[in-house]
C-alpha cells in the first residue's frame, strides 16, 4: 500500500506540469494575442514593449512558462485582462466558493437519491418496476441540460412566477412567520440549478448500485446469512447494502466531473456567478490568463479527486492493493 | 472476460454453424427497445445522410418576411429568426452530427484507441508505460474547458490554412462550407476519445496474451504484427463494438455542446448546438417554443437511443 501511494503521488506533480504546460502553450498559440488585447486600439511600440515586460510575455515560451509557473505555485495567476485592477485569484476564489457550494449539494443529492433508486430497482428485479425506474432515469440522463433549463425556467419563473429567473443569493433564505418566527429555508435561487445538476446524474449512480446489488445478492455470504435464519430486512440492510456501496466510491470523482462540466451551462444559462460562467466569459473575451488559471485549477482538482478515489478504494478493497503489488 | 464468455458460447454453438456475430445479432433482435432505438438512430442519421435530397429547403435560404413562424403548411416545423426552415436546418444538423460522430469514432476510438491499447497490452514494458501515462494525462485534463480552449485557439489558424489550400488547389468552397471548423472539432474530439478504448482493450489483451493460443502462435514464430492483428484483435472485437456504441453518444453530445458555446461547427453550417442556443432563454421559449423543441427533442431522442442500444448490445455480447 505504501509503495502504491508513493508511486501515485510521484505522478501527481508530473501530470500537473504537463497539463499546465499544454494549457499554457495552447492559450499562447491562440489568436488575439494578449498584448494587443491589453494595449487597446492605439498601438505604441514602446507601450507594447512595456506591457510585454510587465506581463512577463517577453522571452520564448519556455521562459514565459517558467515565469508563470513560479508565480502560479504561490497562488498568483496574474491580473485579469477582462477586469483590470483585479488579480485573477481575487476574482476566481469567491466564484469557486459559489460553485463548490452548489456542486457539493448536487453531489449529495445525486448519491442520496441515486442509491435508493438503484436498490429499489435491484429488489424489484424481474418485475416491470426495475426496467421502468432505470429507463426513466436513463431518459432523464439523455436530456441535455441545454434543452432542460429553458422550459424549466419558463414554467416555474415566467408562467407560474414561483422561482427567480436566475442569479445567486446564498444558500439560505429566511422565512418569516407572522413577522416573528424566522425559519431558514433553502434559497429559491437554488432549486432550478439543483434540478439541472442532478437529473442527468441519477442514472449512473442508480445503475451501478443496481448491478452491484444484484451481484452481491448472488454471493455465498448472503446465502449463509439467509441460511442461518436472518430476517430479510437485516440481510438487505446489514449484508447487501454495505457491500453494494463499495464500487460507488470510485465514481464520486466521475460524478463530480459531470457536475463541474454541467456548471458551464447551468451557471451560464442561469446567471450564477460561479467558476463555470466565469470560464465561459473568459473564453468569449479571450482572457487567456484567466482560462489558464481555471483550467489548471480544474485539472488539479480532477487529478486529486481521482487519486483520492483510488486510494480510498485501495483501503476499502484489499484486492486492489494485491493486484497492484503483483505487477 | 466479456469477449471470453462470448467466445466460449460462440464455439459451443459452432456446431450449428453460426458465427458469434450472428448469435449476438440474434439476441439483440429479440430486444424490442434496442430495435426501436436502432430505427430512431437510422431515421436521424438517414435524414442527415440524404439531407441534400430530402430537405424541403436549403439550410441557408433566408426569408426575412417570415421569421419565427410556428408549425405550418409550407414550413412544417416552423422557421427561425432569419426565416430559415427549421426542418431543413434540423436535417443538416443531423448531417453535422453524422459526420462528426462517425469521423471521431473511426479515428479516435477505432484507430488510435485500438492500436494503442493492443500495443500497450501486448508489448508491455516501457511502451505500455508511456502509452498509459499519456492516457492518464489526457484523462486528467478537464475535457470541456480544454476542448473549448483548443477550438477557440486553433480555429482561426486552421481556417487560414484551409483558405491557403483553396488558393493553391482547384478545390473551392471549403471555407464557406465550414470545412475548417469540422476539421478542428474532429481533431479535438479524437484527441480526447481514445483513452477509454485504449484502457479497456489493454486490460483485455493483458488477459488474452497469457492464453495458450498466443503462446502457440509465438512458439510457431508468428510475427508480432500477425499476433496482434490476427490473434488478439478478434478477441477484443466485441469490446470494440461496445466502445463504439458508447462513443457515438458521447461524441454527438460533445459536438452539440461545443457548437452551443460558439467554438464548434461554425455558421452557416447547421448544428443542433447552434439551434439550441438560438432557442434558449425563458422568454424565447415562451414566444417560440419550436426553436428549442425541434432540436431539443431530436437530440434527446438520439442520445436516449444511443444509451438504450449500448445497453442492449452490452447485454447481447455478455450472453443475456
Amino acid at each position: 500500500m505504501g509503495a502504491y501511494v508513493v508511486r501515485r503521488l510521484f505522478w501527481l506533480p508530473i501530470i500537473l506540469l504537463v497539463v499546465s504546460f499544454a494549457t499554457f502553450a495552447i492559450a499562447r498559440f491562440g489568436p488575439g494575442d494578449p498584448i494587443s488585447v491589453a494595449a487597446g486600439q492605439i498601438r505604441d511600440d514602446e507601450i507594447v514593449a512595456q506591457i510585454r515586460a510587465d506581463r512577463g510575455l517577453d522571452g520564448n515560451i519556455f521562459e514565459q512558462y517558467q515565469d508563470w509557473l513560479f508565480k502560479a505555485v504561490r497562488g498568483d495567476f496574474g491580473e485579469s485582462f477582462q477586469q483590470r485592477g483585479f488579480t485573477i485569484s481575487e476574482i476566481i476564489f469567491p466564484k469557486m466558493w459559489v460553485s463548490a457550494q452548489l456542486g457539493m449539494i448536487a453531489l449529495v443529492i445525486v448519491f442520496g437519491l441515486g442509491i435508493p433508486f438503484g436498490l429499489i430497482a435491484a429488489r424489484a428485479n424481474g418485475t416491470w418496476i426495475d426496467p421502468f425506474v432505470i429507463g426513466t432515469l436513463l431518459f432523464l440522463q439523455a436530456i441535455p441540460v441545454l434543452v432542460l433549463i429553458p422550459p424549466l425556467l419558463w414554467l416555474f419563473a415566467v408562467q407560474f412566477d414561483l422561482l427567480p429567473v436566475g442569479g445567486w443569493d446564498g444558500l439560505f433564505d429566511i422565512w418569516l412567520i407572522g413577522g416573528v418566527i424566522a425559519i431558514p429555508i433553502p434559497d429559491p435561487h437554488l432549486y432550478i440549478p439543483l434540478v439541472a445538476f442532478t437529473l442527468p446524474g441519477f442514472a449512473g449512480i442508480a445503475r451501478l448500485t443496481r448491478i452491484t446489488a444484484l451481484e452481491v445478492q448472488q454471493e455465498d455470504y448472503i446465502r449463509t446469512a439467509r441460511a442461518k435464519g436472518l430476517p430479510e430486512s437485516s440481510v438487505a440492510l446489514r449484508h447487501v447494502l454495505p457491500n453494494s456501496l463499495l464500487p460507488l466510491v470510485t465514481v464520486i470523482a466521475f460524478a463530480l466531473a459531470g457536475i463541474v462540466e454541467g456548471a458551464f451551462f447551468v451557471e451560464t444559462l442561469l446567471g450564477i456567478p460561479g467558476i463555470g460562467r466565469f470560464t465561459f466569459q473568459a473564453v468569449t473575451s479571450r482572457d487567456y490568463d484567466a482560462i489558464l488559471a481555471t483550467t489548471v485549477i480544474f485539472a488539479a482538482i480532477f487529478v486529486l479527486m481521482n487519486l483520492a478515489a483510488d486510494l480510498v478504494y485501495g483501503v476499502i478493497d484489499p484486492r486492489i492493493r494485491v493486484g497492484v503489488s503483483r505487477q | 472476460m466479456t469477449a471470453e464468455a462470448a467466445t466460449t458460447e460462440g464455439s459451443a454453438s459452432a456446431v450449428v454453424g453460426r458465427s458469434e456475430w450472428a448469435i449476438v445479432w440474434e439476441r439483440l433482435r429479440r430486444k424490442k427497445l434496442a430495435m426501436i432505438s436502432l430505427v430512431v438512430i437510422a431515421v436521424i442519421y438517414g435524414s442527415g445522410l440524404f439531407a441534400s435530397v430530402l430537405a424541403p429547403y436549403s439550410y441557408t435560404e433566408q426569408n426575412l418576411d417570415r421569421p419565427t413562424e410556428g408549425i405550418g403548411a409550407d414550413h412544417w416545423l416552423g422557421t427561425d429568426r432569419l426565416g430559415r426552415d427549421l426542418l431543413s436546418r434540423a436535417m443538416y444538423s443531423a448531417r453535422t452530427t453524422l459526420i462528426v460522430t462517425v469521423a471521431v469514432v473511426l479515428s479516435g476510438s477505432l484507430l488510435i484507441g485500438n492500436t494503442l491499447g493492443l500495443i500497450a497490452g501486448y508489448r508491455g514494458g516501457w511502451i505500455d508505460n508511456a502509452i498509459m501515462r499519456v492516457g492518464d494525462i489526457f484523462s486528467s485534463l478537464p475535457g470541456l474547458p480544454m476542448l473549448i480552449l483548443i477550438n477557440a485557439a486553433f480555429a482561426p489558424r486552421v481556417t487560414e490554412w484551409v483558405r491557403d489550400i483553396e488558393d493553391r488547389t482547384p478545390l473551392t468552397g471549403l471555407v464557406s462550407s465550414g470545412f475548417a471548423s469540422y476539421l478542428i472539432v474532429f481533431a479535438a474530439l479524437s484527441l480526447f476519445s481514445w483513452v477509454g478504448t485504449a484502457r479497456v482493450i489493454r486490460a483485455q489483451v493483458l488477459q488474452l496474451r497469457e492464453r495458450e493460443f498466443i503462446m502457440a502462435a509465438e512458439s510457431l514464430g508468428a510475427s508480432r504484427r500477425r499476433i496482434v492483428f490476427r490473434h488478439l484483435l478478434p478477441g477484443v472485437s466485441f469490446l470494440i463494438i461496445l466502445q463504439v456504441s458508447t462513443g457515438l453518444g458521447a461524441v454527438a453530445g460533445s459536438e452539440i455542446v461545443l457548437s452551443w458555446f460558439g467554438v464548434g461547427v461554425q455558421p452557416p453550417a447547421a448544428s443542433f448546438g447552434a439551434m439550441l442556443f438560438e432557442g434558449s432563454g425563458a422568454r424565447t421559449f415562451q414566444a417560440h417554443p419550436n426553436l428549442l423543441l425541434v432540436p431539443g427533442i431530436i437530440v434527446t431522442l438520439l442520445l436516449f437511443s444511443f444509451a438504450l442500444l449500448g445497453d442492449a448490445l452490452n447485454d447481447a455480447v455478455r450472453g443475456r
